[in-house]
């Protein structure tokens, strides 16, 4: 059996104290594993760490205690080759135009201009953002700026993918289409996928495997298989069993969103 | 004290003393006669606040300085907050106050002094002229800025028009009108300074002027001192006013 | 043309010609105010006049040196402060305090120093300009969103390659403020130390023709300063609104 892709062992995350405020643990403790190749999303009420685990995946936080692996080596403090990430805000680099944004970190890696040319052309065609090469970010929808930022992701084929709820600002049935094409692209690159999202059925129709946390500190409560078939689409939403998953799920949220909610509760 | 009020005075002792030290520094450069030093500096600038001759000027220039404030506030605000809030108006005057704002009002001065004739008249003119459009910008900027989802929160709690200027325009607008007042007393204090230093007998800026002329530096830093020192304060005081209307939000300059 | 540059047309238009007409009717007297007319048909002469044009030439020459030198200062000044947070909090209340000071006080200072040159002029238009470019810079590295500071991680910049691609290009989107500021404040400083004391410039000629109760020319070179300092602004104006406004969404700028 091959190496898991990416392990988190014992993982916490305490932010310190600062001169008002107590030490925050944020998260934790956390033991996940990530197949190569599968989609496992996490769910989880608000202020539980969600994010915070995906930045610690990725290298851009440093956990407490524990430690994180990527293709068998430690990730401390630095991003390691091979890792995407779509984030939650708008990442455009406002100056640039969508071309030379998707082409930054091509070029940042000093791929020819040839290539460069071709790779943009087909990530924006794929992305459907093909006639705004040459416009920029600020004059692009709020929907659009964010499959810019897909598109500049992909460019750069990441072996891992990690996306930060990246459909949140946009609408459900926009939202449904923009996962089939994130499954399509997860199918044709063969990378592992590692997303957040606080859409339940998003989860269960996109994950192999979804991960349910607690309210903050965040850990693990449940990991739950959907045992879909590899070619799947949102017309998963005819199934009857996405009812069932989507239940399991809301029967862990429910309990640990109001305990969030609650006065005293962690909620932010 | 606050931990934050202790640091913030510590800061500013501690730029004082920088400052004091770079001008001393300086000093002992240039020499006596392009620059006095601080100490000298200090005491002169006591003995001209205990001199019976400063204080007729400076009731002068405090009451000029005053009058023009008065006058760029009374025709700015109300013009910046109407122009902000009609918007085809605000759309037709905005490049004018730009273009206003940005001309060396000095090049104005022979007409101030040809139509007003020389005196407080004259002095008042120069000064208003000077504190008027920035305090126009930035009320009419703040008003423009009002989010629009107030207004429409405003309609859904059916609010009469005097309740939502009140409850809503106003605290909305604030803080960036504040910001207006008080770069528009800054620039009506250098401007009434610069408007009593020629054609004026009386006045903070004649001595100024008188001084200059004469290349007395002890007098024109120990009057410079002085102003700046009013200045400052009255600048940090709005300051203050200014970051607790922005909760936090770093005030433009 | 849109609406707004229209109704603007006609309203500069409309307000020309009411000082035409009491300027021609007698009611404003020629010694006072020259008619509107008169000024433009007077820019003929002056700028054919060689002395003149050599005048307007020293003073552009010295504003664009002054400009030059703020932007340059400026920007790395405020580039350096945002990377110093300490320092920055302690000489924040100067910056802000900065356009209360008569800077032009310093003059005879600059001339004990400098000379009787172009340089003391050129020092007060710098002194003038330099704090607007500090704070717009700072304005502009302090508003780099996070977001993309964590995008440059994933993207494996190293720290330099972080500030050239990603902070410096962001922070340069918000300094046309201070860019603008600066033009204005550099032509305020220059005039104002030509008028006040100089044998040279534009500045000198407008209070040479004031003193010599030369109204035919003094209107025409109060006019010429107005339309250059006018003009740059408002361009600069224009090409913001034009390629800075595309690149900035409206709750950014």
């Amino acid at each position: 059996m091959r190496q898991p892709h990416a392990v988190l062992e014992g993982v916490t995350r305490v932010y310190p104290g600062t001169g008002d405020r107590p030490p925050l643990r944020a998260l934790g403790p956390i033991d996940l594993t990530l197949a190569h190749g599968e989609f496992f999303a996490v769910v989880g009420p608000s202020g539980c760490g969600k994010s915070t685990l995906l930045e610690l995946v990725a290298g851009l936080q440093t956990p407490t205690d524990g430690r994180v692996v990527f293709e068998g080596t430690p990730v401390r403090g630095q991003v390691p080759d091979g890792v995407g990430v779509v984030f939650q805000q708008d990442a455009s680099f406002p100056w640039a135009t969508v071309h030379d944004n998707v082409a930054f970190g091509l070029r940042q890696r000093g791929t020819p201009a040839v290539e460069v040319a071709r790779r943009v052309q087909s990530a924006l065609s794929l992305m459907g953002l093909a006639g705004f090469a040459s416009a920029y970010p600020a004059q692009l929808s709020g929907g659009m700026r964010q499959r810019m930022c897909i598109a500049r992701t992909l460019v750069l084929e990441p072996r891992l993918i990690l996306l930060d709820e990246p459909f949140g600002a946009l609408d459900q049935q926009t939202r449904l289409l923009m996962g089939d094409e994130l499954l399509k692209l997860w199918r044709t690159t063969g990378a592992t996928v590692l997303l957040i999202t606080h859409a339940l059925d998003e989860a269960a129709v996109l994950a192999d495997r979804i991960g349910v946390m607690s309210a903050r500190p965040g850990r693990l409560l449940d990991v739950i298989e959907t045992h879909w078939p590899k070619d799947r689409d949102s017309r998963l939403l005819e199934r009857p069993e996405l009812a069932g998953i989507t239940a399991r799920l809301w029967a862990h949220l429910r309990r640990e969103s109001m305990a969030a909610l609650a006065p005293g509760g962690a909620t932010p | 004290m606050t931990p934050r009020a202790v640091r913030s005075g510590v800061d500013g002792l501690l730029l004082a003393v920088v400052l004091a030290v770079i001008w001393e520094a300086l000093h002992l450069v240039v020499g006596d006669l392009a620059l006095t030093s601080p100490w000298q500096t200090a005491l002169a600038a006591a003995a001209l606040l205990r001199s019976p001759d400063f204080w007729p000027h400076a009731a002068e220039t405090g009451g000029a300085v005053l009058r023009a404030y008065v006058l760029a506030v009374g025709l700015g605000l109300p013009v910046g907050v109407l122009l902000g809030a009609h918007r085809l108006s605000g759309e037709v005057a905005e490049p004018v106050l730009v273009a206003l704002y940005s001309i060396p009002k000095i090049a104005l001065y022979p007409v101030i002094l040809l139509l007003f004739g020389i005196g407080m008249a004259a002095k008042v003119a120069f000064g208003t002229i000077h504190g008027v459009v920035p305090v126009a910008i930035f009320a009419m900027n703040a008003v423009r800025a009002i989010d629009p989802i107030h207004l429409r929160t405003a309609r859904v709690l059916r609010l009469p028009p005097i309740a939502l200027t009140r409850s809503i325009l106003l605290p909305a607008a604030v803080p960036g009108i504040v910001t207006g007042l008080r770069v528009g007393f800054a620039l009506t204090l250098v401007g009434t300074l610069m408007g009593e230093m020629f054609a004026a007998q009386r006045g903070v800026g004649y001595v100024l002027m008188q001084a200059m002329g004469v290349h007395d530096m002890k007098t024109i830093l120990s009057v410079t001192l002085i102003l700046v020192a009013v200045a400052v304060a009255v600048s940090v005081a709005m300051l203050r006013v200014d970051r607790r209307l922005h909760h936090g939000a770093t005030p433009a300059a | 043309m849109s609406r707004a540059g229209w109704i603007r047309l006609g309203a500069i238009g409309a307000l020309v010609a009411a000082v035409e007409a009491l300027c021609r009717a007698g009611i404003v007297s020629p010694l006072r105010l020259l008619p509107p007319s008169a000024m433009v048909l007077g820019l003929g002469p002056l700028l054919t006049s060689a002395t003149m044009l050599a005048q307007v030439a020293r003073t552009l020459a010295d504003v664009g040196i002054a400009l030059a030198l703020a932007v340059m200062v400026g920007f790395v000044v405020g580039a350096v402060l945002s990377a110093l947070p300490r320092v920055r909090a302690v000489v924040e209340p100067l910056l802000v305090s900065y356009y209360a000071v008569p800077v032009f006080v310093f003059y005879p200072f600059f001339i004990v120093v400098l000379g009787l040159n172009r340089y003391p002029r050129i020092a007060i238009g710098f002194l003038l300009a330099v704090v607007a470019m500090i704070v717009s810079t700072l304005n502009g590295f302090d508003r780099v969103p996070p977001v993309l500071l964590k995008t440059a991680r994933v993207l494996r910049l190293s720290r330099v390659e972080t500030v050239r691609r990603v902070i410096l290009p962001h922070a340069v989107l918000y300094v046309s403020t201070g860019l603008k500021l600066a033009v204005a404040y550099a032509f305020i400083g220059v005039i104002a130390a030509e008028f006040i004391m100089s044998g040279d410039g534009i500045g000198y000629e407008i209070a040479f023709a004031f003193n010599n109760f030369d109204n035919r020319t003094l209107y025409p070179l109060i006019l010429l300063v107005l339309l250059v300092s006018s003009s740059l602004t408002l361009a600069l104006h224009a090409w913001e609104r034009r390629y800075v406004a595309r690149q900035t969404t409206q709750e950014a700028r």
